[in-house]
Parts: C-alpha cells; structure tokens; sequence
C-alpha cells in the first residue's frame, strides 16, 4: 500500500437549524493515499458536500459543529488547525472545485484576473506576465476556445460548464497535492468531460496529486477511481476498490445505484428501476440500519441495531447485515447480475467472480 | 405527425461578438420529449431561455401554439404563456432565493394564477409536489440553503410542475441527482407525460438518459444544430463527426471499459461552401455542406460500434 496523505476519521458533523439538529455526517472513515484518486458517490444529501467541506473546513460554525472525529493531513489534526493555518493549507496543499461554480468566482472580476490571481498567491509565476500567459494556457488546457478573448470576460459571460471549468482551471493552478472535487465535470458535455478527466489524470501523474472525486456519474468512477466510498444517510456503506464496487457489490444501496442507470439500449416504454421510498430525516435518523426502510432485504436486525462494517477482502467493506455470518444468503438482484456479467463478458475478463451478497 | 407545440425558426441569440445561438430551426410536436444536447457553451440554454422568452432574441422566429412569443402581449395572455411554459433552470443554487422555503418557493405562482382555494389546499397540493420529487412533506419549512445541491434542483423540479404547464424546458434537471433519484425523477415526467400530454424540451449532458427520456434529440456545436433526428437513429447511426465524438465519449459503468476506452476525436472543418440542412434518412437531418455530406454520409445506415 502506498503512502497515506489524508486520513479521515469517525467524523460527525451536525448543522443547528431551526428545525433541530441535522446529523449530516454520521462518522465517516477513509483514507487517501498518495497520487490515487477516492471517488465517493451516494445519495443526494448523504453528506457528500459537508465531508469534502468540512476537511477544508468551509462550513461555517455555527450553524455547522464538529461533533466527533479527526481530518489527519500529513499527521496533522485539520479539525484543531487554526484558521490562520487554514488559510495556508487551502489552495496551496488542499484545492477544492466546488459543486456550484459561483461559489467560487468573483462575479465582479474578469476571469482572467480571477486566476492571475491564484497563479501569483500560489507562486506559480514570477511576473504578471507570465502568470497572464500561464492563465491563458489553463483556460486552453480546460477547453475553452479563444482563451485570449475569455480571459477579458466576466462569469456571466460562460456559459454553465465554462464557468466549471474555469474553477477548474484556478484549482489546477495551484498545484495542490490534494484536490478535492465536487461534482467538477456534471455541467459539462462527455467529450470535454472525457478531457477534463484526462487532464487531471495527467497532473495527478506528473505531480503525484491524490483526488477525492465526488460525483453521482457511476461512468465517470469507473474511469477515474481507484478506490470507490458509497454514502447513504451519513455514513459511508460501503468501500473498495473501483473493480470490487462495480464488479462485486455488497451493499444493497449500492446494488439499487447500479440498478437505477439506464443502459443504452434500455426499452423506452419499461420504467426505469428505483429505490422505493425515500432517505431517512438526518435530524432523526433510524436507530438501526438507515436504509433499512427502503431495502427489500432487510431483516429484523437491521430496524434495531446498526451494522457493523464487515470486511470482504483486504480492501473491501460493507455496512450490511447481510455480510454476517448468520444471515440468510442474498444474491445480487438479478438486472444488476445481468448488467455486470454482460460488462464482464464484454471485456473477456474471467478472473472476478461476482460474489453474492451474504456469504 | 401531432401538432407543433414549438416552432423555432432561424433562431439567433448574440451577445455583442459571441454569436451563442446563430441561426437554428426546430419544431417540437404536442406531447413528446425533445432532448437537446451538445458541446457545453453550444447554445443550449441560451436557446431554452430565449424560448421562454428570457431575452429579447436578435433574429427569428419562435411560435408557441401558432403564436409567436415575441410580439407584445396583453397581461391575460402573459399570464397563460407564464403558466403554460415553465423552465426547470441548470443552477439550482441560482435561481432558488435562499430567503424562501421550499414551500413558498414551490406555492409562489399559486395567488397569482388563482390556484387552490384556500391555505390547507395549497400545503396539501406542496406536500404532494415534494413527495412526488423525492422530498418529504416536512422539507417543505426549510430554507433553501439548508438543502444539497440535488435537494435544490428537486425544488426547482416541484416548482415547474406547480403551475401545471403544458409545457416545459428541462434545463440539465437531473445532472445535479444522484442515479436512483434520477431515475425517479425521470420515472414522474414520463409518467406525467402521459397523463397528461405534457411536451418537454431536455436539455442533457448524460445521453444515455437523453436516449432513455425522448423520443427525438437535436444535437448542438457552436451556435448550430447539427444533427436532428429519432433517438434511435441518432444513436445507432450518427452522421455529423461531432455526434459520432459524443457518442463515442458516454463513459460506462464498467472500469475495465473504461481503462480501455479510444474516443473518436473531433475537429473542426472549415468547410467551403454553403451549409445546410440535408435530410439523410426519413426525419433524421444534418448539418453540412453539399461536399461533407458525400464524405460523411454513404447513403447506409451505419451502425456506430
Ligand atoms: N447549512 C446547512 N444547514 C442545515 N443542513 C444542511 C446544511 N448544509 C447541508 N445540510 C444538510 O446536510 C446533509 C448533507 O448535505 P450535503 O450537501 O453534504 O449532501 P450531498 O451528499 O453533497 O448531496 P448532493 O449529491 O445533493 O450534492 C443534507 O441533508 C443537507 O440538507
Ligand atoms: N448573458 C450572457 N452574456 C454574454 N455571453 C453569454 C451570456 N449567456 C451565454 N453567453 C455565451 O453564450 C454561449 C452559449 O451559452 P449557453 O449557456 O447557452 O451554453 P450551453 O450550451 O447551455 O452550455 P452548458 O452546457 O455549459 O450549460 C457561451 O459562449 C456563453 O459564454
Ligand atoms: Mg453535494
Ligand atoms: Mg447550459
């Protein structure tokens, strides 16, 4: 195993809200290593965001508050630092593109300045001349066409994947050793999708960068990731690497994601495949397995107790009760079996065995 | 063919020397599903938004329902167009006033088209627009802040539907959704297409969804349409170079694909000669020149691999 630059610890993180406490991350463990990329997928307000936040620790306090746990960046407690030490650590060791491009952009500055700006804070250029030649080859790096003439104009100028894009050209530009992106390439068309990520393969080659990816495109994880995290309600449910997640699910949320993806050659009339019902509150979540109540699987266990995190190989992990030893066998439903042995067969790949689901 | 709902024609959107739009015509028939994809910075949008009439537009002609959009209209006719045609917009951060609620965000248009008698109705009539996106009845005393990125878009999703339209622009309403979500959410607008004879017009960057949802797909590049046809035939046997790049870049669920993918490159020609709409197979359209269309085109239906 290579070498660990990020370890994210038992972290809990609740937002105070009129309604009452929402217990956005509900412990979550992983880690980064060096020069790999960990895609974390997971249900629409699983905690995706607050996670990726909370390690650059841009959630506002209050209304947000560190509960429990611990962000180590090369030994060092994120969670402790000071905002003066963030403010160092941010852009410079850690950039983050975010899931909302304005967040990010001035919308009263040129775009050009706006990376000018990085480039100059990050030391990346000596002079204003280079740093102006350095943005303009970013801006051509992330595909825009006629950078010179971009570089002059203000976001609302880009259109929705153009303004991503520059965000994405102003995280490149630091040369972070951790970039963390949330959702980067979703405004963008699959060609410049395919090349955004080629570029950021290509950095992460050259200057050993780690990548969190978070994004909802399981095409996507499959091209990028090394190790794959799947989030419900808080938690990460299940963990491996991207041939495991994909080839060998364990968890029945993460069958019901790869169940849900149309294929190509879908029949228009049949409805897609769903996951019935819909995510438990955060501000009081389920005693017991918190998918419990959408999950055609679940047994009597799960409405009462949590599942623990069962190890499946070296490197993969699910939250299941359906992992325990005890439990009846539960195979993979057959749409998603199908799916996966059609991908199998396809790539002459016979050395996997898709597993079943509680062995 | 049904009736046209839409007919857009020779379209041109410029801002100042960006020619976002530059001259594009479509139709879009009662009750189907348009799916508009393409390059991003290509126009999609600037098109939807010029549509439901967002902008002044610089040239053309857009009709709904025979009328055309642009001409003065009077306050009763207004408000029709504003309750028959709704726009579901890309960025859910954007255009949700974060002061608002979700249920006052989605019950806004409720007073001003006199929906809904009295106050128990309409929170009834909300409770049921965030169940049927995916939220729960409680979410609807939440700010907007306090929702995610794909909890916003949801949101924006319920208001849409609130007015009941006959017609909508779906403005990338599912990029912002995890995949199960997605499918729901793609589930209820078929679903109430066919209840209720709703049009859409999607604006989409994930084409294996595009495919899924509509029943034709015009494809966008710089400004121009340049490919329109059937989905099926859009996909099996693309024509323009720029399609065929598309097609070939849908990345699939399946890391061993992936570490082999080959993309098919595109690149822009700079074509002599005048370009125009060449009908290529029954209903299915393409953008080009008299000269590229005897390069690209064999008069076969070759299946992209
Ligand atoms: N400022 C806030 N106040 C209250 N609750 C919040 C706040 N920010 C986030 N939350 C809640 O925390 C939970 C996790 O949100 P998060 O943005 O991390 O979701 P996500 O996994 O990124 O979802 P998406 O895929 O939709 O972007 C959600 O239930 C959300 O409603
Ligand atoms: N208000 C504006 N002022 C100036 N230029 C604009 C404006 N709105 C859009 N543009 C330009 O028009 C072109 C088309 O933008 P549009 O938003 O329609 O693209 P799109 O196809 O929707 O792209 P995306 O897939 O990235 O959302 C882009 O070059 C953009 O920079
Ligand atoms: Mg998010
Ligand atoms: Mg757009």
């Amino acid at each position: 195993m290579g070498e660990t630059i990020l370890e994210v610890k038992n972290l809990k993180i609740n937002f105070k809200t009129y309604a009452g406490l929402v217990q956005a991350v509900r412990g979550v463990d992983f880690s980064l290593e060096k020069g790999k990329t960990l895609a974390i997928v997971g249900e629409s307000g699983s905690g995706k965001s607050v996670t990726s936040n909370a390690i650059m620790k841009l959630i506002p306090q209050p209304p947000a508050i560190y509960a429990e746990g611990e962000i180590l960046f090369e030994g060092k407690d994120l969670v402790k630092a000071t905002e003066k030490e963030m403010t160092k650590i941010r852009g410079n060791d850690i950039a983050m593109i975010f899931q909302d491009p304005m967040t990010a952009l001035n919308p009263t500055m040129r775009v050009g300045k706006q990376i000018m700006e990085v480039i100059l804070k990050h030391k990346k250029a000596a002079t204003k001349e280079e740093a102006k030649k350095r943005a303009i080859e970013l801006l051509d790096e992330v595909g825009i066409p006629f950078p010179e003439q971009r570089f002059k104009q203000y976001p609302h100028e880009f259109s929705g994947g153009m303004r991503q894009r520059v965000v994405i050209a102003i995280a490149l530009a630091a040369e972070p050793k951790i970039l963390i992106a949330d959702e980067p390439t979703t405004a963008l068309d699959v060609t410049i999708q395919a090349q955004i990520l080629e570029l950021m393969k290509q950095i992460q080659r050259t200057s050993d960068t780690s990548i969190i990816f978070i994004t909802h495109d399981l095409g996507v994880v499959a091209n990028v990731a090394d190790t794959v995290a799947v989030m419900y309600a808080g938690q990460i449910v299940e963990y491996g690497t991207a041939n495991e997640i994909f080839y060998n699910p364990k968890h029945p949320y993460t069958w019901g994601l790869l169940g849900s993806m149309p294929d190509l050659d879908n029949d228009a009339d049949e409805l897609l495949r769903t996951i019935p019902g819909s995510p438990p509150d955060l501000i009081h979540p389920p005693v017991g397995d918190a998918f419990a109540a959408r999950n055609e699987f679940a047994l009597q266990i799960d409405y009462e107790q949590q599942p623990p995190m069962f190890q499946v190989s070296e490197t993969h992990f699910a939250k299941t009760w359906l992992l325990h030893p005890d439990a009846p066998h539960v195979p993979v439903p057959e749409a998603v079996r199908k799916r996966i042995e059609g991908y199998l067969e396809k790539n002459d790949e016979t050395s996997i065995e898709l597993g079943k689901g509680g062995e | 063919m049904a009736e046209k709902i839409l007919e857009v024609k020779d379209l041109k959107q410029h801002f100042g020397t960006i020619k976002a739009v530059d001259g594009i015509s479509f139709d879009v028939y009662k009750g189907e599903t348009l799916g508009l994809v393409g390059e991003s910075g290509s126009g999609k949008s600037t098109t939807g938004r010029s549509i439901i009439r967002l902008y002044d537009i610089t040239g053309g002609e857009i009709k709904f329902n025979g009328r055309n959009v642009q001409d003065k209209m009077s306050s009763k006719e207004l408000r029709s167009f504003n309750k028959e045609m709704q726009m579901i917009f890309q960025d859910p951060y954007a255009s949700l006033n974060p002061r608002m609620t979700a249920g006052e965000i989605i019950s806004e248009g409720f007073e001003i088209h006199g929906m809904y008698k009295n106050k128990k109705e309409r929170r009834e009539r909300v409770g049921m627009l965030l169940e049927a996106v995916g939220l729960n009845r409680e979410h609807a005393n939440r700010y907007a802040h306090e929702f995610s990125g794909g909890q916003r878009q949801r949101i924006g999703i319920a208001r849409a539907l609130s007015l009941e339209p006959s017609f909508i622009i779906a403005d990338e309403p599912i990029s912002a959704l995890d995949v199960s979500i997605q499918a729901q959410v793609v589930n209820l607008l078929k679903q109430l297409q066919k209840e209720r004879d709703l049009t859409y017009l999607f604006i989409a960057h994930d084409l294996s969804m595009v495919k899924y949802i509509s029943d034709r797909i015009a494809v966008m590049h710089r400004g121009k349409l340049v490919e329109i046809g059937t989905s099926e035939d859009i996909y099996n046997y693309p024509v323009h170079p720029y399609t065929k790049s598309l097609l070939s870049a849908i990345p699939l669920p399946d890391p061993l694909s992936e570490a082999t993918r080959k993309r098919i490159p595109y690149k822009d020609e700079e074509p002599e000669g005048e370009l125009s709409m060449h009908e290529v197979f029954e209903g299915h359209f393409v953008y080009a020149t008299d000269e590229q269309i005897g390069r690209w085109y064999t008069g076969k239906k070759v299946k992209l691999q």
